[in-house]
């Protein structure tokens, strides 16, 4: 074996794997966040994801045929895809809330998320639908931003791009707002009591509702937030683009202990990089007979087997066993 | 009197329509809806069973006659209806969400298309494809693939909660998807995403043509499906299911045991799906791993939530409505819609030729499916022809949930 050309990759696996990995993390706070309150996984949250990175593609398309795109300095541009990309994703979450889970609490657990699954398969068709509509076309690639496309080389075999130092920038930004948001604010408190216990927490005078719809907004947000960084990194997307990140992003919250943010964040970075090292790894390391695509597979295993033996996950938030 | 008298007259006129009208969409659904008023309707139970004998055995191979393609519908609803009444058991019945089901259903499908054509000559040198008599073996052999797939997958994960479950299930799906697709290498097993083809067909009795053959082996198999079904649910362990979906503990605590019972939950649901996925591949001929997706997976659900959850005319009525909403409605949805472009229609002094092309309604099924699930869960949890006693307890639950809402509205 080559170990010389292991060891060569390796920065570079290691940097693709942060990536992937803070994607994951922002996707997961979706979940976890909303399973933290509800115990429900909300399976259309990969849905609101890639509608955020509908949200960026579409303005920077329209900068781009309105021709100022190149004019506008790139972190503007940037700032502007991720907050249209978190107003939306985010809006849209407290609607689907609104519309299909809350008539559902206190229902049997798998009815909503029936109902979930239910939502995700409509919104994919629904944005195939809106954008076969709009623009003829509904897989489309983000434009590029020639800046970001340059690249720094920290050493002589390897080099990183300007736009994957921003979307880690972006995300660790992100995560650490939410981190204080939910350990510092009063709002962050009145969400964690109402995680703990939904009736002790009206009775303290919170208003449950307004904190679920507003951990949906957080989420939401985050996973708007998500999408632009996917699409400004990865450039393809489809409507059904999403599910396969927002199922890993799951996998991820569990890995981490489902309804702990923190562990959101620690379960996304170890999966992106557990994914990376697979997806480079695995036909060097088999001889070529099991290549990258079963770096989907490997994820899965991962789930189920953090499942059968730890299923607190990594940090072990203890979830509450609900009939 | 007047159910019957009304359900035979609907019966007769839509078989004459057919007659009269081969190719219409809505013609066909007049006679599916005739079928289903049949079944409703307040009559003995041999005169029923003769009426749908006659409409299933006479009338449907002759309209077949008329148009094949309504034979074809037929026969794709009847797959559907063996997968759903599959499902039914899992779901419906032992209360385990199973998002990866069509998985067993590739198991059934992958283990015919390998041996009965040229495909396994590259694993096991000559001799292959086997004979066509084979298949009727094969049906056995898929049978018992997918329902020790099922032990195998169930071993591990049973012991997982609820929605846990579901998205392992799912992981599992794609895991078999993503193999199929794959397989081409090391050693060329499936064949990978180009599929395998051709893979032999039985030889069918009495020179009777393929489509025919088809729609009536698959008939057989819903109604043998269908017999077990029944004997299923009010047996030992059906009533052990459905007191594990009502509560495992309680289960437990009256001496079910609970990794036995529900391994076989998954083991009988694997195996209806094993079973039709032979005949699938047989009478496809050719298969590739685009045939199983979770967008399938979810398909299956769909029609088990739709009819209602445990429920065998349920899961049947379910299968139909989706199945022909999906061949039947959305295509001729995305037919009609190109007439009117080429024909350069203007509604509202908009002229439809300006369409956008990307614009097919046969694309969306997944709306389908998601409207389809939501509105359920939503309005009718226990779907269109529940089961009584279902329909008591999800009553039950939604009165009990709303009582507390004066002291705590959180809840």
């Amino acid at each position: 074996m080559d170990f010389a050309l292991l060891a060569n990759i390796l920065p570079q696996v290691l940097i693709d794997g942060l990536i992937l990995g803070f994607m994951y993390a922002l996707i997961a706070l979706g979940y976890t966040m909303v399973y933290g309150v509800l115990e429900f996984i909300n399976f259309a949250h990969s849905e609101i994801f890639i509608v955020g990175a509908f949200v960026g593609v579409e303005i920077l398309l329209s900068l781009k045929s309105a021709g100022i795109l190149d004019g506008l300095p790139w972190p503007v541009v940037l700032l502007l895809l991720l907050v249209a990309g978190m107003a939306v994703s985010g809006a849209l979450a407290v609607t689907v809330e609104r519309v299909a889970y809350r008539p559902l609490r206190g229902a049997p657990r798998l009815i909503p998320l029936i109902s979930a699954i239910g939502i995700s398969f409509f919104l994919q068709d629904l944005i195939r639908l809106v954008e076969s509509i709009w623009r003829n076309a509904f897989n489309l690639v983000y434009p590029t931003i020639d800046v970001l496309n340059e690249r720094f080389e920290l050493t002589p075999t390897i080099d990183v791009s300007l736009k994957s130092l921003v979307v880690i920038a972006a995300a660790l930004v992100m995560l650490a707002g939410l981190h204080a948001v939910v350990n510092r604010t009063k709002i962050g408190t009145a969400i964690r009591a109402v995680a703990e216990d939904q009736t002790a927490a009206s009775l303290m005078g919170i208003n449950v509702n307004r904190m679920i719809s507003l951990t949906f907004l957080i989420g939401g947000a985050m996973g708007g937030a998500a999408g632009v960084l996917f699409g400004v990194q990865y450039g393809l997307i489809n409507p059904y683009t999403g599910f396969i990140p927002g199922l890993k992003a799951f996998t991820a919250a569990v890995l981490g202990g489902i309804g702990n943010i923190p562990g959101a964040m620690i379960g996304g970075l170890v999966l992106g990089l557990l994914e990376a090292f697979a997806a480079s790894y695995l036909s060097l390391l088999t001889g070529g007979a099991f290549g990258a695509e079963y770096k989907d597979i490997f994820a899965f295993s991962v789930l189920i087997l953090i499942l059968i033996f730890r299923p607190k996950g990594l940090l072990g938030e203890v979830v509450r066993e609900r009939a | 009197m007047i159910q019957l008298a009304g359900a035979v007259v609907l019966l007769v006129v839509s078989a004459l329509a057919v007659a009269a009208f081969p190719r219409s969409i809505l013609v066909f659904l007049l006679f599916q809806t005739a079928l289903l008023a049949v079944y409703l309707a307040r009559m003995p139970t041999w005169l029923r069973a003769a009426l749908l004998g006659i409409a299933l055995l006479v009338m449907m191979p002759l309209i077949g006659l008329y148009n094949g393609y309504y034979l074809e519908v037929a026969t794709q609803v009847g797959i559907f209806v063996a997968l759903a009444l599959g499902l039914n058991i899992v779901v419906g019945l032992a209360g385990l969400l199973d998002l990866g089901y069509v998985a067993f259903f590739a198991v059934g499908a992958y283990s015919w298309a390998i041996f009965g054509s040229p495909q396994a000559n590259a694993v096991f040198g000559g001799g292959f494809p086997l004979a066509p008599i084979w298949f009727y073996v094969f049906l056995l052999v898929g049978l018992g693939v997918a329902a020790t797939t099922g032990v195998v997958l169930g071993l591990p994960v049973l012991r997982l909660r609820g929605d846990y479950l579901a998205i392992v299930t799912l992981g599992f799906g794609e895991v078999i998807r993503v193999l199929a697709n794959n397989l081409d290498k090391p050693i060329n097993l499936t064949n990978g995403p180009r599929g395998i083809t051709p893979i032999a067909r039985p030889p069918a009795p009495f020179g009777m043509p393929y489509p025919e053959y088809f729609y009536f082996l698959v008939l057989a198999i819903v109604v043998v499906v269908v017999l077990v079904n029944r004997r299923l649910e009010d047996s030992h362990i059906g009533r052990a299911w459905e007191a594990i979906r009502e509560d495992e503990l309680a289960a437990q605590a009256m001496g079910v045991p609970l990794v036995r019972a529900k391994l076989l939950a998954f083991a009988c649901g694997a195996s209806f799906a094993g079973v039709m996925g032979v005949v699938f591949s047989a009478k496809q001929v050719f298969i590739n791993p685009e045939s199983f997706t979770f967008l399938e997976s979810i398909g299956v659900l769909a029609m088990v939530i739709l009819g209602g959850m445990g429920s065998i005319p349920g899961a049947i009525i379910g299968a139909t409505v989706v199945t022909v909403l999906n061949l039947q409605v959305l295509k001729g949805l995305s037919l009609w819609l190109n007439e009117l472009k080429n024909a350069g229609v203007t509604v509202l002094g908009w002229n439809l030729a300006n369409l956008p092309t990307q614009l097919e309604p046969a694309k969306y099924e997944r709306m389908i499916f998601g409207i389809i699930l939501v509105l359920m869960m939503i309005f009718r949890p226990q779907g269109i022809l529940p089961v009584r006693r279902r329909q008591r307890e999800l009553a039950a639950r939604a009165t009990t949930s709303e009582a507390p809402e004066t002291v705590a509205p959180a809840r």
